[in-house]
């Protein structure tokens, strides 16, 4: 896990819910918030959020949803300071220092610039983005998992081959096999479910080897 | 019947890989010659690889006879007929199954029937490549990555006539010279460029649709996967006039839509944004940037 502050920041913060996903239990994040009524920046963790014009920000974080889903949307023209946030977690590996603030075209300057600064100061890293699906990460990384699980499926290579080519060829930390299972084939046919059905790209199509992972957990 | 492999030839040796599989393989302890139509691309080829050998001494990777003895390994010609005494030829010639073909039959003309074919394609079919000549058996897949006297990786595979044999020997080379080879059935791209061409067409596409800025999305791979260079700095780098050329390989044969080349791509090359090499791409790096600066 990554070197991370506890933050240090002006604005007052709370946090309202637990997430598992975003700020583990011992998370140092948790340990610097404020009550609600003192705060001028409220995450809702895993918990549905309030309107609140007289905060600077409110920061909900979001899984595979839209922030759309949970603000509502008006003709291309929505936005307010509610903003989305996801710390990019591999499924099951612990949460890295990414964190992806997800603005709509009318969200509020002082609601992003403040929300960043937040981040910030507690030592996590943010890249801003529009309310798509899968925002960043999980829109690039999935199909390419997929990808690679075709090519096992197929005999393109054996896996042990398929993740040495991208760490040596390409300088990745891992491959993409031992990335995607060590983080949870159930969680990438999740993810990559709600991508496809949203998207309908064949690309998100969950590979065959997280369907059968889904699968056997349902059984 | 299985030949050890003393002499190595490398053609298109005064190219970009070729220049770079030919360090390998001297430095490696091959007698090596470095054949190209081009005698002015083999000098300047000469003389580079005679600097990286200075610096490799410089900075105490080499020994200074060392150097001195893999120089001496590596001659250079324009003359095909010298790759007479090679038990091995890789081809990194121009990526053109013509081009391509027409060379192997010239080796075939020149070369005893022992020597192995390996070709450096990266998007042509190692079959088609060995369709062209009377020896398909003895024709292998071995793709070095850029720069090939830095890179270790090796992707090897076997067209649908390559003897068993052949591939065995050819493997066994590539460990002797000091590479990691891995096993890749002769489709689209075999590994690297099969995962990697859609991945950094799906990120160009990301900022077609206004999903984040370019320096956000490569942010936040780097900050998420651990990954060295963002996808869109890796483009600006590589081209973006050679991802449309890598595009238009694959998908002509995949028809995979991933591997198409998205329309923003052929507008920022229509528009003189290669790169890196042209100063700007998806990023600004001024006239003279250099990389990693
Ligand atoms: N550049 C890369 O990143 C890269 C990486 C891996 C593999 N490859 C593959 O390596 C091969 C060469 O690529 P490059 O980038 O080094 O090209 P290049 O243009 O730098 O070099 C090609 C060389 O081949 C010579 N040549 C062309 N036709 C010839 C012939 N019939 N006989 C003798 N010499 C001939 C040219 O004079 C030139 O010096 C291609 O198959 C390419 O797909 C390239």
């Amino acid at each position: 896990m990554s070197e991370q502050a506890t933050p240090n920041h002006a604005i007052p913060y709370a946090t309202i819910g637990t997430s598992c996903q975003s700020f583990p239990d011992n998370d140092p994040f948790l340990s610097s918030a404020v009550t609600p009524d003192q705060a001028g920046i409220i995450l809702y963790l895993g918990y549905p959020h309030r309107n609140d014009d007289s905060k600077q920000a409110i920061l909900v974080e979001l899984h595979t949803e839209c922030l759309g889903e949970l603000t509502g949307e008006h003709l291309g023209e929505e936005g307010s300071n509610v903003l989305g946030f996801a710390r990019y977690r591999n499924g099951a590996d612990d949460p890295s220092p990414l964190i992806e603030l997800v603005k709509q075209k009318n969200s509020k300057p002082e609601a992003i610039a403040a929300a960043i600064a937040l981040f910030e100061s507690a030592g996590l890293q943010v890249a801003v983005c529009n309310d798509h699906l899968g925002r960043i990460i999980d829109r690039l990384v999935r199909p390419k998992y997929n990808a690679a699980l075709r090519f096992l499926d197929e005999g393109r290579a054996t896996q042990k081959d398929l993740d040495l080519t991208c760490k040596l060829g390409l300088g990745y930390p891992d491959g993409p096999i031992e990335r995607v299972v060590r983080g949870g084939l159930v969680h990438h046919y999740n993810v990559t479910t709600a991508l496809f059905e949203g998207t309908g790209a064949s690309g998100y199509a969950p590979a065959r080897r997280a369907i059968v992972a889904a699968k056997r957990e349902r059984n | 019947m299985s030949h050890s492999i003393t002499t190595i030839g490398v053609c298109g040796g005064g190219g970009t890989m070729g220049a770079g599989i030919a360090i390998v393989a001297a430095r490696a302890g091959f007698k090596t010659i470095s054949y190209d139509r081009s005698p002015d691309s083999l000098a300047s080829a000469r003389k580079q690889t005679s600097q990286f050998f200075d610096k490799s001494v410089e900075r105490g990777k080499m020994k200074p006879e060392l150097r001195d003895e893999a120089l001496a390994r590596l001659t250079i010609t324009s003359d095909i007929s010298e790759l007479a005494a090679c038990d091995l030829v890789i081809e990194a010639v121009f990526e053109e199954l013509g081009v391509k073909h027409a060379l192997l039959k010239q080796l075939d003309e020149v070369c005893p029937d022992h020597t192995i074919y390996a070709s450096n394609t990266s998007t042509l079919s190692i079959t088609e490549i060995a369709s062209g000549s009377t020896r398909p058996h003895n024709v292998v897949g071995m793709h070095f990555c850029l720069p090939a006297q830095l890179m270790k990786l090796v992707e090897m595979s076997a067209g649908i006539l390559t003897s068993p044999e052949t591939f065995k020997t050819a493997w066994a080379l590539t460990e002797q010279l000091g590479q990691i080879p891995v096993e890749t059935r002769d489709d689209p791209g075999f590994i690297l460029n099969a995962l990697l061409v859609p991945f950094n067409n799906d990120a160009i596409r990301a900022v077609e649709a206004g999903v984040a800025d370019a320096g956000d999305i490569d942010k936040a791979i780097k900050v998420g996967l651990g990954y060295k260079m963002g996808p869109l700095e890796l483009i600006d780098l590589i081209g973006l006039d050679t991802q449309i050329r890598l595009c238009e390989a694959f998908y002509g044969i995949t028809l995979d839509p991933r591997a198409s080349a998205p329309p923003l791509l052929r507008r920022m090359v229509a528009a003189g944004l290669t790169g890196r090499k042209s100063g700007r791409g998806f990023f600004n790096y001024g006239s003279n940037a250099m990389f990693g600066a």
